[in-house]
């Protein structure tokens, strides 16, 4: 039994002996929110197991990598910041993605995109646009965010999107309708994640390749983008494909207002 | 007392020492907060969390009052001016942001039940490393002192808790306690004589000391009885 009478000094030294260690949690967790660090969790995909890293300010890196390791070191080679792995995605989070991935815009996600340029989040947040199942050339993104002449660089800033699936960089195209580069593994990896999305990407591709790159109806004379939902639901024998837009507005037929279809430069 | 004075001298010298830093790390923040804020983390995040923990006895929550307390100072200095953020002195100011998140916690828990249910949980959190200078039984009785100290800490009164704990837990002058704790000078001064008074007791009388456990609280019911045989 600790029968000791304390005096003040002695009090006052038993007092500051009561000091403790913060767990490592503390710290780290300040930092995570403050999005000075991040953790990460594995999650499900249409390509099978990915990573996706957070922090207090968003969901900032989602990725493919063999391991949890070498998702950490790419990170901290791309983003510069600590990253340690958590023991899941938080739940709430963890249904946000696979609902978005599942086709349902309406949720919210928050996305940490600091250091980026505005040209590429605003190139990113216009495919946020391009709905479930559907696809748009690289030329339409550039045509809708007022840089009509910036298709090689729209290209470029989806292949940096640091968030793929969520940001559906995979429902942009080539302009020539054929299918395009992919980040999260090429041509392949994007055939896979727009078919789990309900496309029939051989069918894109012939379409592509036969150079129908517009869609019409004959009853309504409005000219799509041919994966539009509205060009799908054309009857074949009302269907009527065009090459260009020009083609199609000789025709007579006027740009549908859902899809809005762009002329493409070559 | 030469002792004495000497260790005296060596604290105002760790405590100088300490507090020119943060002079130095609040102009850092103001100049560039992402880059300095994990510098803050690191110098500050201990003491934080002991303070948390000596409030409120239970590690989990302390956790998540340090945590918090860190990451809303990072957001208040993302509000304010850069020279705001230069003046800030960081260790009474910290420590007042987590000593009123602590507070609404603890506020919070009474709410959701009876206070006379309200045994506070004891969890006096103590994976120090192993002091050493002694031996092994010193250390099993240092750490029960400190256990003992850190139950009766919970015993004393919010406003007379809290100001033992900046002053002499964390090491705040009595004018940075003052300032933690938006009272004046004489009043903490007062709640410091208090507190220390009312450990003292605790300690000097170990009978008197309220029952903690099943042992003890059957010692305690024993005693009148063992002095009536007396």
């Amino acid at each position: 039994m600790t029968t000791m009478t304390l005096g003040d000094a002695g009090l006052e030294a038993a007092l500051r002996d009561l000091r403790v260690a913060a767990p490592p949690a503390v710290g780290f967790g300040a930092l995570v929110d403050a999005g000075l660090a991040d953790r990460y969790a594995p999650i499900e995909t249409p390509l099978g197991q990915a990573f996706v890293a957070w922090n207090g300010r968003g969901v900032s890196w989602i990725g493919r990598a063999d391991d949890g390791a070498a998702f950490e070191a790419r990170f901290r080679a791309d983003v510069g910041r600590d990253i340690a792995a958590a023991d899941e995605v938080p739940e709430r989070l963890g249904r946000a993605i696979g609902s978005r991935i599942a086709g349902n815009r309406r949720v919210r996600i928050k996305l940490d995109l600091r250091g980026h340029t505005t040209f590429e989040v605003a190139v990113w947040m216009k495919a946020l646009e391009i709905p479930h199942g559907e696809v748009r050339p690289y030329g339409w993104i550039a045509a809708e965010i007022g840089k009509p002449k910036a298709v090689r660089a729209v290209g470029t800033a989806l292949a940096h999107n640091p968030v793929p699936l969520v940001v559906p960089c995979h429902r942009v195209v080539r302009s020539d309708g054929m299918i395009g580069q992919y980040s999260m593994g090429g041509p392949d990896a994007k055939r896979r994640v727009l078919s789990s999305e309900g496309l029939d990407t051989r069918w894109l591709e012939e379409e592509a390749a036969a150079g129908h790159r517009f869609t019409g109806s004959d009853t309504t004379h409005i000219v799509c983008n041919p994966t539009c939902r509205d060009a799908r639901r054309v009857t074949p024998q009302h269907r009527v494909t065009f090459p260009s837009l020009v083609a199609a507005s000789s025709a007579g037929y006027r740009p549908c207002l859902h899809c809005r279809p762009v002329s493409l430069a070559a | 007392m030469a002792g004495t004075t000497a260790a005296t001298d060596s604290l105002s010298v760790v405590l100088n020492r300490s507090m020119d830093t943060d002079v130095a790390l609040a102009k850092r923040l103001a100049k560039d907060l992402d880059a300095a804020f994990p510098v803050l983390v690191d110098a500050h995040q201990d003491r934080l969390y002991t303070i948390a923990l000596r409030l409120l006895g239970d590690r989990r929550d302390a956790e998540e009052v340090a945590q918090d307390a860190l990451v809303r100072a990072f957001r208040a200095m993302r509000g304010y001016q850069r020279e705001r953020v230069a003046a800030l002195r960081l260790r009474p100011w910290l420590a007042s942001i987590a000593v009123n998140l602590a507070r609404n916690r603890r506020r919070r828990a009474e709410d959701r039940q009876p206070p006379n249910q309200l045994e506070p949980m004891l969890d006096t959190g103590f994976d120090l490393p192993a002091d050493l200078r002694s031996g092994p039984e010193r250390r099993a009785d240092r750490r029960e002192t400190q256990r003992e100290l850190a139950e009766a800490l919970l015993r004393l009164t919010p406003a007379v808790r809290t100001a033992i704990v900046l002053r002499h837990v964390d090491g705040l002058s009595v004018a940075e306690t003052a300032e933690a704790l938006g009272r004046p000078e004489g009043t903490i001064k007062a709640q410091v004589h208090r507190g220390l008074r009312e450990l003292r007791i605790t300690f000097e009388t170990p009978a008197l000391r309220p029952p903690t456990t099943p042992a003890r609280a059957r010692a305690a019911r024993l005693l009148p009885a063992l002095e009536a045989i007396r």
